[in-house]
């Protein structure tokens, strides 16, 4: 446990020195949000209907855009390949570096959510229901960027390719997500977002584990 | 840094390689390559660029796999695996790295601190290892064979980068874990000045083989 623990605080602390690219994320995060009423006009009541589906594709595409840092780097310092000879199996490693991922790079947007309840005028209500839904469905959007990460590490141009292959099967994350965040909608699509979120955390670890040692050879 | 390193339990591995066939691609490197290791044995990979050398070696290690024959003895956390790439960070520092692969690889060998003296990079301890040469790199990587005792080392060109003394100290290392029952499987151009020439073996790769 010690080995998973280290694992988590070596990827947290080579972050914070990395300096700024959480920051990057947050900033990106709260951008759209800034941007999206000036699109879309004044319209409060509007805003407040579409403020769900904003946060969605905000928190979406920046977790897309940190996704390529989960192994690249790793793997360019050849750590990935000695990380096979750790005293932990390599799904272990990769769950720890989702962690770490999710720690870097969600958590960060989950503390950035008051800011765009402010701009996209939702309501406290409103609000905790986004925190709810973005707590239980990013680390479902962590692992599926794992998995395409893990697959696209060999790749040069992974960056790019990533996103896509994993953009189809992130798709009912965000439904659930934001029919979680609909006011009218029953218990539902929460326990669906659960589900998914577990299922895909679960087997998520093995799958780029396996990926890995592929894309190794 | 000529200080003895401490012995504590010996190693009792045996490595053993039977019909072992690698294809990179649709090139075959090697094929029914055949060779026995046992406690305090030297293999020396020999052979021109691109050879397989290191092929052999990730190949011994897990993680090529390959296509035919067997490996057996060299379970994935008995070996130590040391090539070009260092797996060591440049925002962290010395010791941080050090500590990290101590935590991962288990932490039955030397300290950290006791390690990077072992190397002779004793006073960097504190320093990111962004700012070292790449000699200082190369024996901060050889530290992280010592701080995990493993059986068996697959070198892959150790000697790079290091200078004379350097060499020297890698021989001394390398006289070291093989007093202690460990094998080790070097990939290297150069002669290793090991004490004691017995029990080392020569394997050329290509062509001759």
């Amino acid at each position: 446990m010690s080995a998973f623990r280290a694992l988590i605080g070596r990827d947290l602390k080579l972050a914070f020195r990395a300096g700024g690219e959480a920051l990057t994320l947050v900033l990106f995060f709260v951008m759209v949000a800034v941007i999206v009423p000036f699109a879309i006009g004044p319209d409060r009541p509007q805003l407040t209907r579409l403020a769900p589906g904003i946060v969605w594709i905000a928190a979406f595409l920046s977790m897309l855009l940190g996704l390529d840092r989960l192994f690249r780097n790793d793997d360019e310092d050849g750590s990935l390949t000695l990380l096979r000879h750790a005293g932990l199996p390599l799904e272990a490693v990769v769950a720890a570096k989702v962690i770490a991922h999710w720690l870097m790079t969600a958590l960060p947007l989950l503390l950035a959510t008051p800011v765009l309840a402010l701009l996209l005028s939702m309501s406290w209500a409103q609000w905790g229901q986004t925190v709810l839904a973005l707590l239980i469905g990013t680390p479902a959007l962590v692992s599926f960027g794992a998995l395409g990460a893990a697959v696209t590490v060999g790749l040069r141009r992974g960056g790019l390719i990533a996103p896509v292959l994993i953009l189809p099967l992130s798709i009912p994350i965000m439904i659930f997500g934001v029919g979680m965040m609909d006011p009218l909608a029953g218990s539902g699509a929460t326990l669906f977002l659960i589900a998914l979120s577990l299922v895909v955390t679960a087997f998520s670890p093995f799958a780029a584990a396996l990926a890995l040692r592929v894309a190794g050879e | 840094m000529n200080q003895p390193l401490p012995v504590s339990e010996a190693f009792h591995p045996q490595l053993s390689v039977s019909g072992l066939t690698v294809r990179r691609g649709e090139r075959l490197l090697f094929a029914d390559l055949q060779f026995e290791l046992r406690p305090g044995g030297v293999l020396l990979l020999r052979g021109p660029n691109g050879v397989g050398k290191s092929t052999l070696l990730l190949a011994l290690a897990g993680i090529v796999r390959p296509d035919a024959g067997t490996i057996a003895g060299a379970e994935r956390t008995e070996l130590h695996l040391l090539n070009y790439q260092s797996g060591l960070k440049g925002r962290l520092t010395v010791s941080e790295n050090l500590k990290f692969w101590q935590a991962m690889n288990g932490a039955n060998g030397l300290t950290v601190a006791a390690a990077l003296d072992a190397v002779g990079i004793g006073g960097l301890g504190v320093l990111e290892a962004g700012y070292l040469s790449s000699g200082q790199l190369r024996r901060l990587a050889l530290a992280r064979l010592l701080v995990s005792a493993r059986p068996i080392w697959l070198l892959d060109e150790p000697s790079a980068a290091l200078d004379a003394e350097g060499e020297a100290l890698l021989g001394r290392l390398i006289d070291a874990h093989r007093g202690r029952g460990g094998i080790a499987v070097v990939a290297t151009h150069h002669d290793l000045p090991l004490t004691d020439q017995a029990g080392v073996e020569t394997l050329i790769l290509g062509g001759a083989a």
